[in-house]
């Protein structure tokens, strides 16, 4: 009897409209949804006589740098551009076209707040000063001899999610809306090494750190954080940091609003008091229902969203489909996901795929019998401080109308019963 | 000595010699000293409290036709807002259901604004203004926000001590109180 065929009593139900036991993941693992499948590619078979052309002459030569398939051409980011400010805006992550944890450099999200400065590394140099008993500089070159750190951490916008925040739900994709995140392997060296060479000096309790882009982007960093655990992160995931990403040496700030992780990095000042930069008072702030404003927000909250099935797909008939999402916090690991396929009437716990890293994305993956009747799905996740992720609601609720930044809150998707999937409040 | 307890004083030193390491990494000491001049050049960020700000002086009527040169083009003929952010107006909405967030309504530093201009404006030659035009713009934004008058002088001592509509309305979350 093949293993890929199930006696009915073995697909334990565990929730309502389809949820199915994680054991079905943990046990049988990808071969039973290999072949259920998602029903999201179109099918193109061959006939049996048919060879394909690429069996019958050799293939293409070695590359100096690679390419991806050419059929995967249309996995892009999404550009949002800033009218009349070319350089300024964001590109947002395809979520829904990818798998496992690790962000492709290539498709990883942007903000530049006036364009991608193209640095000639021997001309760029780092400069520590400030409340230090030494101002030093350090050329790119004496940087890498420095003893590094590598670490899988995630690296989310602070105005991620923001579509969410409008009152009736937007359209797009999972990335158009969630797209401001990512994973990634990032190297570097521990800034609290550079900092005892300079040795920091009583009062110095806060970093201004500022990027040598056209803005000259700037934030105040809290001395507690950047002698915890902060990079000056010189590679992503294993190569030189891409020019969009910081290139050559970039502030990396684990779990903290992106914003603050400054690109381009040319200068760190100890300073006494937060500079108050426009950045993190006019932009980064939180405004509160009271009129009052929130200054320095930096974790980012506990959070999940269900990458596929979501907006745009289109789910073929009835049958098993993975539900597949990601999670993560800056509290540290991911210690649950549920999930929903009634809106959230019952739930049931998610399959996490290892390695579970802090202060990373989490995959999550939960096996669904789909009826063919209409769904609504939602994840939940829930990190080691015990935090769970909010509803929309209680985030409105907590947060108020006017919240701009920090929408951690959980993401619905409707799929009807042609298998159209969209965005809903729930 | 037996086997044993030479093992565990092996044993005990290696865990030591860990220990120290991962207490405190070790850099090989490869920065160099900035002269003075490097410093100076490179410092461009000024505190609420005035650190940092140049000489150098400015008024709203010098930096109106600054403006129009300048900043017009994204920022609208007086500061509504085109292409890019509002600048003027919104004040009273902070805090009301259409918040309008502009430098006179929301921002709660007058040294920010000399700073921005300094290190970001205009956007398509940031670092191109003398101190002089950067006074005179702030004074400008200040001035169409009904925060200073048009004849009033900004300089190192007088912009840090200019009463921003909202100061008193941000609260720190960190450090958490």
């Amino acid at each position: 009897m093949s293993k890929f065929i199930h006696r009915e009593s073995e697909l334990e139900q565990v929730a309502g409209n389809g949820l199915l036991h994680r054991r079905l993941f943990l046990s049988q693992g990808a071969a039973l949804l290999g072949a259920g499948s998602l029903g999201l590619l179109t099918a193109r078979p061959t006939t049996a006589q048919e060879l394909p052309a690429w069996m019958t002459a050799p293939g293409l030569g070695m590359s100096e740098y690679g390419q991806r398939s050419p059929f995967e051409a249309g996995v892009t980011r999404h550009v949002a551009a800033v009218a009349g400010t070319t350089g300024s805006g964001a590109s947002r992550t395809p979520l829904e076209s990818l798998q496992g944890t690790i962000t492709p450099s290539s498709l990883h999200f942007e903000r530049h707040h006036s364009g991608i400065p193209e640095i000639d590394p021997n001309s760029h140099q780092l400069l520590i000063h400030g409340l230090v008993e030494r101002p030093l500089i350090f050329s790119m070159d004496a940087l890498h001899r420095y003893p590094m750190e590598s670490r899988v951490q995630f690296l989310e916008c602070s105005g991620n999610s923001r579509p969410n925040l409008s009152a009736t739900p937007p359209g797009g994709s999972c990335g158009d809306i969630h797209g401001m995140v990512s994973c990634s392997e990032w190297t570097g060296i521990p800034l609290s090494i550079l900092l005892d060479e300079a040795g920091v000096t009583a009062g110095g309790r806060w970093i201004l750190a500022e990027g040598a882009d056209a803005a000259a982007m700037s934030r105040s960093v809290p001395m507690a954080k950047a002698m915890d655990d902060a990079l000056i992160a010189l590679y992503q995931n294993g190569e030189m940091l891409r020019p969009a990403n910081g290139y050559p040496v970039r502030l990396f700030l684990p779990g903290y609003e992106g914003n603050i992780s400054v690109k381009w990095l040319r200068r760190l000042k100890v300073t006494a008091e937060p500079v108050m930069t426009r950045d993190e008072t006019s932009k980064y702030s939180d405004l509160l229902p009271s009129g009052q404003s929130l200054l320095f927000t930096f974790p980012m909250g506990v959070k999940s969203v269900i990458t596929s099935p979501s907006a745009g797909l289109t789910l073929g008939g009835p049958g098993l489909y993975e539900i597949t999402g990601l999670a993560w916090s800056a509290a540290g690991t991911i210690r649950a996901v549920e999930v929903s396929a009634d809106g959230g009437q019952t739930w049931a716990e998610a399959a996490l795929s290892e390695p579970v890293l802090s202060k990373a994305v989490t995959r999550f993956r939960m096996a669904w019998r789909r009826d063919g009747g209409p769904a609504v799905i939602l994840s939940r996740a829930i990190d080691e401080t015990g935090a769970v992720q909010p509803s929309r609601d209680e985030l409105l609720a907590e947060k108020g109308a006017q919240v701009s930044y920090h929408n951690n809150s959980i993401q619905a998707w409707q799929i009807s019963a042609a298998g159209g999937v969209t965005n809903v409040y729930v | 000595m037996s086997t044993s307890s030479v093992l565990r004083i092996g044993f005990a030193a290696l865990t030591a010699t860990v220990l120290a390491a991962a207490a405190a990494q070790e850099g090989p000491d490869l920065g160099e000293t900035p002269s003075p001049e490097l410093v100076a050049a490179w410092d461009i960020s000024v505190s609420p409290d005035g650190a940092g700000l140049p000489s150098g002086l400015g008024t709203a009527v010098e930096g109106a036709p600054l403006y129009r040169v300048n900043c017009l083009v994204c920022h609208g003929q007086e500061g509504e807002g085109l292409l890019n952010d509002r600048l003027v107006g919104g004040h009273g909405t902070i805090g009301g259901p259409a918040a309008r967030k502009t430098v006179g309504s929301y921002w709660p530093y007058a040294t920010t604004i000399f700073d921005y201009i300094r290190r970001a404006m205009p956007y398509l030659q940031p670092r191109s203004l003398t101190n002089d035009e950067v006074y005179a713009l702030t004074a400008y934004l200040l001035y169409l926000n009904g925060i200073i008058d048009e004849n009033e002088t900004m300089n190192s001592a007088t912009l840090p001590a200019v009463d921003m509509p909202n100061r008193d309305n941000f609260i720190l979350a960190y450090p958490e109180p």
